[in-house]
């Protein structure tokens, strides 16, 4: 299975056009996410400054593979009460990521409404969480995971798991 | 040796009790992590999940201000639920009882343990009796070592100050006392440190001091010429009667940092103290508040390192595969 980056990616580009008229706060969810929301934010041209969030300390498995030695610091530009904002994820699987994002972000402020877009929707999804905006829809083999490179140029990669 | 039981079979960190012996990439981690904690402590809900439902105990036989607050502040910011518990200790009082205490709050599912403690090696019993799943982490042991706070210091040091390798660093006054200094002494070599100095009186100086890896020096000025960073440790008042020091007054002349003195160091030279200061004994008021004092950046610095401390043990909770 082959995913075509550029489609994807255009694809998602016009799913945000049409919430422009909210003024939203794009926030991209590290790595590739941060990589994913600075390419839109590049490609639409929008005023509004780039968020972004390291979810490291909302995960709920760190008592079980403790701290990611690579922490980045969430950085959130403005104030994101009352505001629309674009929550930007290279991959959608099983939903914690998204699911300790949201988290953390209600740890910053009350937004008007947060939006899920995400570059690559896959099968596997352990939480009830569904994306707003897609850029590919994939299903994977179990031993099977996607991964986003970049961030210049972006591209994507299905590997077969080692282990 | 202490650097065993830090560490468990699967290499990963079950105490933290001291930071001799300690890899600079482990000191690195800590920092790195502990500069995306700094984020937290600056938006409006100060407050992670790490530890939620973890229990924490600060186990104070000593006196404490400021490590007994950044680790409460610390601690609650992670969600862990904190208890302090300050109790004095006699002299006679040692050994059992000390463990006795342990044992009693061990029954109470407690899961971290943040002790100080006069005598020096306190924490390190402690961790040896704790079971598997409970974390030690050395608050200040009598002379031996205060390791959070060397870090902390690290922390600070690297924030204004950068490559290690490329600084000269002088640790100013009672050395030999200093737990601090050690843990100091400790982490800087690990790091690279192009240059420790230890400044203060003969008495104050441990003998053969320079086996830890740093220069010796009697005369503060000539000690201070072109350092980077400065840290004035505390003279402890209840010292100052004894035969180690004739008086505070000579003290200060001969030891006290002045702004006169501070045009010795490096330009742009920052002074730190671990506090709790002394005005007009080891600092002069004008040093410790003015423009090249970190004294209370260190201050804050030690909640956030403190975090990474507390969420660097606590990760690792997960009973470890049995090996055959």
């Amino acid at each position: 299975m082959t995913v075509d980056i550029e489609d994807a990616l255009a694809r998602m580009a016009d799913g945000l056009r049409t919430l422009t008229p909210r003024r939203p706060l794009l926030i991209g969810v590290h790595t590739g996410g941060t990589w994913v929301a600075e390419w839109l934010h590049r490609r639409l041209g929008l005023a509004e400054p780039l968020g972004s969030l390291d979810i490291s300390f909302y995960r709920d498995d760190f008592s079980r593979v403790g701290m990611n030695p690579q922490v980045k610091t969430s950085h959130l530009p403005v104030s994101i009460d009352d505001r629309h904002l674009v929550l930007i994820d290279d991959v959608l699987h099983t939903g914690r990521t998204v699911r300790a994002a949201l988290n953390e972000l209600f740890d910053y402020g009350r937004p008007a409404s947060i939006a899920l877009a995400v570059l690559i929707e896959r099968d596997g999804r352990e939480l009830p969480i569904q994306p707003d905006i897609v850029g590919a829809r994939i299903r994977l083999k179990a031993n099977e995971h996607v991964k986003l490179t970049g961030p210049d140029p972006l591209g994507i990669k299905i590997m077969e798991k080692s282990d | 040796m202490i650097g065993d039981i830090q560490i468990d079979a699967e290499g990963r960190r079950r105490h933290f009790l001291t930071t001799e012996g300690m890899p600079a990439e482990t000191i690195l981690g800590i920092l790195d992590t502990a500069e995306s904690f700094i984020s937290v402590g600056e938006r409006e809900i100060k407050k992670v999940p790490l530890l939620r439902g973890k229990t924490v105990v600060n186990l104070f036989f000593e006196s404490s201000t400021r490590t007994r607050t950044t680790f409460e502040i610390a601690g609650k910011r992670l969600s862990a639920d904190v208890i302090n518990i300050n109790t004095s200790v006699s002299a006679t009082q040692k050994g059992e009882s000390l463990l006795d205490t342990v044992r009693n709050l061990e029954a109470m599912h407690i899961d971290l343990f943040v002790v100080r403690h006069p005598l020096s090696g306190a924490a390190d019993l402690i961790a040896r009796s704790v079971p598997e799943h409970v974390h030690v982490v050395n608050a200040g042991d009598g002379r031996h070592a205060h390791p959070t706070q060397g870090l902390l210091d690290m922390f600070t040091i690297r924030r204004y100050k950068g490559d290690f390798r490329q600084l000269k660093v002088a640790i100013v006054g009672d050395i030999l006392h200093s737990r601090v200094a050690r843990s100091q002494i400790h982490a800087l070599t690990a790091l690279g440190t192009r240059e420790v100095r230890v400044i203060g009186p003969r008495p104050l100086l441990p003998t053969a001091v320079e086996r830890l890896g740093v220069q010796a020096f009697t005369d503060f000025d000539e000690g201070l010429r072109g350092v980077d960073v400065i840290i004035m440790l505390r003279l402890q008042r209840e010292r100052m009667c004894s035969a180690l020091i004739p008086s505070a007054r000579e003290y200060f002349d001969l030891y006290g940092l002045t702004p006169r003195r501070l045009r010795q160091a490096a330009p742009e030279a920052i002074v730190m103290h671990p506090g709790p200061m002394n005005r007009g004994i080891e600092i002069d008021s004008a040093v410790a508040d003015g423009p090249q004092s970190v004294i209370l950046p260190q201050v804050t610095n030690g909640i956030a390192v403190r975090m990474a401390i507390l969420a660097r043990l606590a990760g690792a909770t997960q009973p470890e595969p049995k090996t055959p």
